[in-house]
């Protein structure tokens, strides 16, 4: 792999850069492969990255139907943070962050992480309490938040307005290392640095069926021909209960499409990520200057990628209210990605009942923060065969013992 | 330079001057300009920067294609930033300013010259800025945010308001224009009711500059009458200035209409958003120009052909004094015509076809015109400003044949049909090879509920470029529309029209053909983005092959145009990139709106006071005249406490808690929820909801319930109480009444709907008044007109009847453990109530008590509070709750849940009372309980959290409650809470019950 760097785009200035090579191989797929994984999203191509990298498995496919990134990792509003409250959520969500710390240098490809910090706004006596239980959990797990009073907040943004008529900011969770990151580098970053151990990502190749032998996975049909493995992941968000369906189980998930927009761009006005969930709206700053506003998911199961204007109404009245300024910025674009929601709002990671099909899903509305971490533990559980200390509360069988992991105390509905 | 002509310019009225200012110079127009042709009338031919070099730009376009002349408008509470100046009417007393520049617009440090942008290709960013690793949080991010993004941020709150429009149609129009307004007159004489709507102030479209003939007479005058008819029918609504912003499914679409841009002296709303329900849309929204790749073709001076004519037509204003117009058709033709019929002059007509034969380029040969065919632009010159453009061969590398002085181009790529609206809810394109456009699929429409298509392209919008084509495709659609409603049209009885023909044109996407990477570095695609043909062309070298990869990688087409001008040129690029064909290749999604619209209009009325109103309780307005320190409680705002002048929060709270304890407290309970349930199933329904058995209480009495979800988690809680028979009052907590009424009505109408249930919320039916402590009795004793005495009202039963005169119903439940009374009256006579109560309880000691003492007291007894003892995952046996679960019931709502392995676990969290080791130290709400050694993974291991924690002025310590793991079987235990660093508050596990266990208090 040639490596990135700024001497390395002074050099091919020179050359008006025509020598630049490919970011990832563009393979016809083997007969077979060790293991295969689904899906080429963060997730997908996290796993197989730390497949090789971690576990020096090398012989590995990732399989997309689309392009790669194409999904959720491409269309979500980027906010990567781990104040959860529950100890097994925020166990990986703050692995994920912390591996985001050094993404760009581990694959050598600038994934703009910025960790300008998240806003957690309480705006009602019972979110100020649900914020410091929080605050109270984060401290004994390790993960850096602090409880803060509205005028620090109102340092922190200036544009925000304290004491609305409705709903007064009464203060907020803060978490100084959360933050954002490019989401299209992240799926881009992983692709090339898998390409470069050798691993073939396989792009327009959709999968049509899951072989099986005897119980255990033996391959998978495509467009592209039938590739053979060992082990089998799929880590294909929105359209999980679709390849589970293949490989001859249910999920209890729910496929529904998720909100968001941006504005047009304007110059620097919020530095920090705001996530009100009373009034239910978040909010950051791209670096283009766009303002990048998440809503709510629809109401109804839906598999088509479409904005709906129900929601943005809703979050768009939410967001004046809190940041009256934007009222005259204009709203540029409107889009939905399709999410996995588990009855616990939180993911699956593990055995599936197909002997050596692993899943990895069920992420909701907030997958993209732990894109690394969710890797890290997937790979991991490929490899042994078991899930490691990350994926361990995190089975499908948690739904059948009644073991859930329920973030909404804290977080609301949004992640 | 550009210039205001003497003659020309129908949509200006030169009677009517107006002033304006642009950055700060005083500059004038007329009645009927926008603002970008009045900016043109002055000279002022550079306004702004771009997005990534900070670029010099000029006006391109003449529409909301624009993408360059984004200005702020207004000032203050009416400081709009990135508005077009294409689509902005001029009015007296406009401020613009220019953006995305410092310190000014002729001279911007931020400008990054031709050697250095060598160093900035395509997703540079994504190679570099990573060493050391802190610099890019502290450092290059810094400078990418501050140099991007373009408008300024407003300041100040919006002055204006916003509103909507709930509209249905049977069939929708968009596009005013010829097309458009043939659609309508047929559908019209349908008798279907029919939406007709434009974006700009005038009707017509194109066709009006365009020469076009219809019916005989001249497209202008044809418009006129064509308006006067539509106007006399009373089935057909026509509204200018409203723009599509949007289709959705099934026949959902959005009207964003401008009502005081324009004229900001017009008072009420500035916009309104139509939401539409259309049985049918007709998209008539015609075509955008393409600009022409050519190396300098982002200079100021460089414009769309189409605009060029726009601007001489209709306002009179001319780009430049020598205008050179380059095609690939016979379109701009017309341009270069209108130019010399002006009396303007036009050095050349470079036309990329190797000959050009049609009626048009034979009309401008003959006018004396030179054209260069099978020629192309080599490279425009210029800085600030359009000098001249070298000529070289179409077919070469750029070897220049003639340099030809100018000080304005007009370029033309073709034109590409608007097909936004027809693609944002699934409407599919073809590529036209033969036009060198994508256009709409007829076969592959979005569709609705029912499968049938639900949107109609028509005229220019479904790829017909021709007048009389245009025509006939307008009627056809229309006439398939009002078929498709099962009315009756004649596509026969429509217009027809004349223009002059047009020759093929010939696709071109570089120019010239052979452009090596020194001209491609300076061929712009994305005008505001600054993407150049070399950045598409390295994304696919480095195999961002998906167009979608190609967008994201290079930025093409995320501008705030939304690549309405670029997308196609970029397309086509990357296409010859990867040798393959454009529609291989395909289109990026289409998504709203179709032009940017305001966040002020989507939220409507709906800010400050109205974003979501109050609710409050009958006793509100007595509550905040006598000291109510409010907090907000669901939709409502409750007292937290009556604070007396001089008195702090903290001392009322406990002088309400006292008095209520010792003598009597009044409280005002009315936000509480109350749903009647009713009907022949109402207690076969009420035992699927609750935990209990509903169906067996008495006609009289009152029982407290728990409702759990499917999951077996408690939501809610509350007393139900058998009005008559067949009807019950369910009372939920004050959060709860919508939730949990909706939740009734999820199950009966889902599941259920066979079940003779109805519900109804009368929550703000009533006022619910607590009269709460020893002296209770006493007080409605005085109030007279019941009997409450022990055995006419024992403990959970309730009494219609009379209370001080007021129909009331009387329940004698407690909250607190005192002996307590709840009066429901109705709404309207609830302060008359309040009042009596409170001359009444005057000789009792009688006091209100807000939220607080209502925390405090329920704490003491060990009462659970929704939300505060429970949070989605706890279920009624970890709260010492397992005595309300019937036994008895076949079946409820989370009884199989609860019957789960993890549900059963003697080792989940379960509710414990805690006392403080120094019982004047409270411990802090949410307070975590750690035992042993730290986890393997670093963290602590973390065994509860403290519930409920408060100082008990009647007990004179500390109580808290808690979920503590195992806590059923720690009692005496002694846990560890470390509040903060270093500090840890140790608490001894005891019964949540501190007070009156026996419950003689409330039984008395």
């Amino acid at each position: 792999m040639r490596r990135y760097s700024a001497f390395a785009i002074a050099r091919e200035a020179a050359r008006y850069h025509t020598g630049w090579g490919r970011a990832w191989r563009n393979p016809t797929p083997k007969k077979s492969y060790d293991i295969v994984i689904i899906g080429a999203g963060g997730h997908g191509l996290a796993t197989a990255y730390y497949l090789g990298k971690n576990h020096g498995l090398k012989n590995v496919a990732v399989v997309e139907k689309g392009w790669l990134g194409g999904g959720n990792t491409g269309r979500n509003t980027t906010i990567i943070r781990s104040n959860y409250l529950q100890d097994e959520s925020a166990a990986i969500y703050e692995k994920a962050r912390s591996l985001y710390e050094s993404l760009s240098q581990d694959l050598n490809y600038n994934v703009m992480f910025s960790p300008r910090g998240v806003l957690m706004l309480a705006q009602t006596e019972h979110e100020i309490r649900g914020y410091k239980r929080t605050e109270h959990a984060n401290r004994l797990q390790g993960v850096e938040t602090r409880f803060i009073g509205p005028k620090e907040v109102k340092r922190l943004v200036p544009i925000i307005e304290i004491s609305g008529p409705r709903y007064p900011v009464l203060g907020a969770l803060w978490q100084p290392r959360g933050g954002t990151a490019r989401h299209d580098a992240v799926a881009w970053g992983y692709a090339r640095a898998c390409s470069d151990m050798g691993i073939d990502i396989i792009q327009q190749c959709e999968v049509t069926a899951i072989r099986q032998k005897n119980g255990a996975v033996s391959g998978i049909e495509t467009t592209k021909g039938e590739i053979s493995c060992n082990k089998l992941g799929l880590v294909v968000a929105g359209n999980s209960g679709v390849l589970a369906e293949m490989a001859g189980f249910r999920l209890p998930i729910e496929s529904v499409a998720l909100q968001a927009l941006v504005s047009e761009p304007i110059k620097p006005a919020i530095n920090v990520v705001v996530m009100a969930n009373t009034v239910h709206g978040y909010i950051s700053q791209s670096d283009k200057g766009e303002l990048v506003i998440g809503g709510g998911a629809d109401g109804f199961n839906n598999y088509t990628q479409r904005g709906s204007f129900h929601h943005i109404e809703e979050t768009v009245r939410a967001l004046i209210e809190t940041f009256p300024i934007i009222s005259r910025l204009k709203m540029l674009r409107q889009w939905g990605g399709i999410v996995d929601m588990t009855g616990d709002r939180s993911p699956i990671i593990g055995r599936t009942p197909l002997e050596n099909c692993f899943i990895d899903c069920g992420w909701g509305t907030g997958g993209f923060k732990a894109i690394p971490g969710s890797g890290w533990s997937m790979a991991a559980t490929m490899a042994r065969g078991e899930p490691d200390e990350f994926a361990a509360a995190f089975g499908m069988e948690r739904f059948i013992e009644g073991r859930f992991i329920d973030e909404s105390v804290a977080a609301g509905v949004a992640h | 330079m550009s210039a205001r002509l003497a003659r020309h310019g129908r949509l200006i009225d030169r009677r009517k001057p107006l002033q304006f200012t642009f950055n700060g110079r005083h500059l004038h127009g007329y009645q009927g300009d926008t603002l970008a042709s009045a900016l043109l009338a002055n000279g002022q031919t550079l306004v702004g920067r771009s997005f990534k070099y900070h670029r010099p730009r000029g006006i391109v376009a003449a529409g909301p294609e624009e993408p360059n002349a984004l200005v702020g408008l207004g000032k203050g509470a009416g400081f709009e930033p990135n508005q077009r100046a294409t689509t902005t009417e001029l009015f007296d007393g406009l401020i613009a300013e220019s953006q995305n520049h410092w310190p000014s617009l002729e001279f911007d440090l931020g400008a990054v010259n031709k050697a250095m942008a060598r160093f900035f290709p395509a997703g540079f960013y994504y190679k570099t800025f990573m060493f050391p690793r802190a610099a890019w949080e502290h450092l290059f991010e810094p400078i990418v945010r501050g140099a991007a993004g373009l408008g300024r941020v407003p300041q100040e709150k919006d002055k204006d308001t916003y509103e909507y429009f709930y509209h249905t149609t049977d069939i929708l129009i968009v596009g005013g224009g010829i097309a458009g307004l043939q659609a309508a007159e047929i559908a019209g004489k349908s008798g279907l009711r029919v939406l007709l709507i434009e974006q700009t102030p005038d009707w017509g479209g194109r066709a009006m500059v365009d020469g076009v003939q219809i019916n005989g007479i001249g497209a202008a005058d044809w418009v006129e009458k064509a308006l006067a008819r539509l106007r006399a029918m009373p089935n057909v609504i026509l509204r200018s200035r409203m723009m599509g912003a949007g289709v959705y499914d099934h026949g959902y679409a959005l009207g964003y209409e401008r009502l005081s841009d324009h004229d900001p002296k017009i008072p009420g709303p500035r916009h309104r958003l139509w939401r539409i329900r259309a049985r049918r849309i007709i998209t008539a929204t015609g075509a955008i120009e393409r600009p022409l790749s050519f190396a300098g073709n982002d200079i100021p001076g460089v414009m769309l052909a189409g605009a060029v004519r726009d601007y001489l037509e209709n306002y009179g204003v001319s780009p430049g004094e020598l205008t050179l117009v380059v095609t690939n058709n016979d379109n701009a033709y017309l341009s270069a015509i209108a130019l010399h019929e002006a009396g303007l002059t036009v050095p050349a007509i470079i036309d990329a076809r190797p000959e050009a034969t049609g009626a048009l380029p034979q009309k401008a040969r003959a006018l004396g015109l030179r054209v260069e065919t099978g020629c192309a632009i080599g490279t425009v010159h210029g800085g600030k400003r359009v000098t001249s453009v070298t000529l070289c061969n179409q077919a070469g590398s750029g070897a220049i044949l003639d340099e030809i002085p100018c000080d304005a181009v007009a370029m033309s790529g073709g034109w590409s049909p608007v097909v936004h609206l027809w693609s944002h809810c699934g409407g599919k394109l073809r590529w036209d090879a033969d036009q060198a456009m994508f256009r709409p699929d007829p076969a592959r429409p979005p569709r609705g509920a029912n499968g049938a298509g639900f949107v109609i392209a028509a005229g220019t919008a479904n790829g017909h470029l021709a007048a009389e084509a245009v025509m006939e495709d307008a009627a056809e659609a229309a006439a398939a529309a009002v078929r498709a409603l099962g009315a009756k049209a004649d596509p026969a009885k429509r217009a027809t029209a004349r223009s002059m023909p047009e020759m093929p044109i010939l696709p071109v996407w570089s120019m010239p053909a052979n452009a090596g990477p020194k001209l491609r570095m300076k061929t712009w695609l994305d005008f505001q983005n600054d993407v150049k043909v070399s950045d598409v062309r390295l994304a696919a070298q480095e195999g961002y092959e998906s167009v979608e990869h190609t967008k994201r990688y290079t930025t093409l087409g995320m501008a705030s145009d939304q690549g309405k001008l670029s997308n196609i040129n970029g397309l086509a690029v990357l296409a010859d990139s990867l040798s393959r064909d454009i529609p291989q290749v395909g289109t990026t999604t289409f998504r709203p709106p179709y032009h940017p619209i305001s966040f002020g209009a989507i939220a409507g009325e709906a800010r400050g006071p109205l974003f979501k109103p109050l609710r409050k309780s009958p006793i509100h307005d007595w509550l905040d005249a006598n000291g109510a320190h409010w907090e907000p409680v669901a939709d409502w705002r409750r007292p937290y406490c009556l604070r007396r002048s001089g008195e702090t929060v903290k001392e009322a709270v406990t002088r309400e808690i006292l008095n209520t304890r010792q003598n009597v407290g009044l409280l005002d309970a009315s936000t509480l929820g109350k749903i009647i349930v009713k009907g022949p199933d109402a207690g076969r329904f009420l035992d699927m909801l609750y935990t209990n058995m509903m169906s067996s209480l008495k006609v009289g009495r009152c029982r407290y319930g728990l409702m759990c979800n499917e999951n077996g988690f408690l939501i809610d809680d509350g007393v139900v109480v058998r009005l008559s028979d067949d009807t019950f009052l369910c009372h939920t907590t004050s959060g709860g009444s919508d939730r949990i009424h909706a939740w009734m009505e999820e199950w009966l109408q889902t599941e259920w709907w066979d079940w003779q249930v109805y519900t109804a919320n009368v929550t703000e039916q009533f006022a619910q008044i607590g009269i709460v402590g020893p002296k209770a009795r006493s007080v409605l004793e005085a109030l007279g007109g019941m009997d409450v005495s022990r055995e006419a009202l024992p403990f959970m039963a309730f009494q219609e009847g009379q209370i001080a005169g007021i129909r009331a119903r009387v329940y004698r439940i407690s909250f607190s453990g005192e002996l307590s009374y709840e009066i429901a009256v109705p709404a309207a006579l609830g302060q008359a109530f309040w009042n009596k109560a409170l001359a009444a309880g005057g000789d009792f000691g009688m006091q209100p008590y807000g939220t607080e003492a209502l925390h405090v007291m329920r704490a003491e007894k060990g009462f659970i509070m929704i939300g505060d003892e429970t949070d989605g995952t706890v279920i009624p046996q970890d709260l010492n709750l397992g005595w309300a679960i019937s036994r008895k019931k076949d079946d409820f709502l989370g009884k199989r849940a609860q019957q789960r392995p993890h549900m059963v676990d003697p080792n989940r969290k379960q509710l414990v009372g805690l006392l403080t080791e120094d019982p004047q130290v409270v411990l802090p709400d949410a307070a975590h309980a750690v035992e042993g050694p730290k986890r393997a993974n670093g963290m602590e291991n973390i065994i509860g959290h403290v519930t409920s924690s408060y100082y008990s002025p009647t007990l004179g310590h500390s109580i808290a409650m808690a979920l503590i793991k195992g806590g059923s079987r720690r009692m005496g235990e002694t846990l560890r809470f470390p509040v903060a660093d270093g500090v840890v508050i140790r608490a001894q596990v005891v019964d949540p019950v501190f007070l009156d266990k026996e419950g003689e208090r409330q039984n008395v």
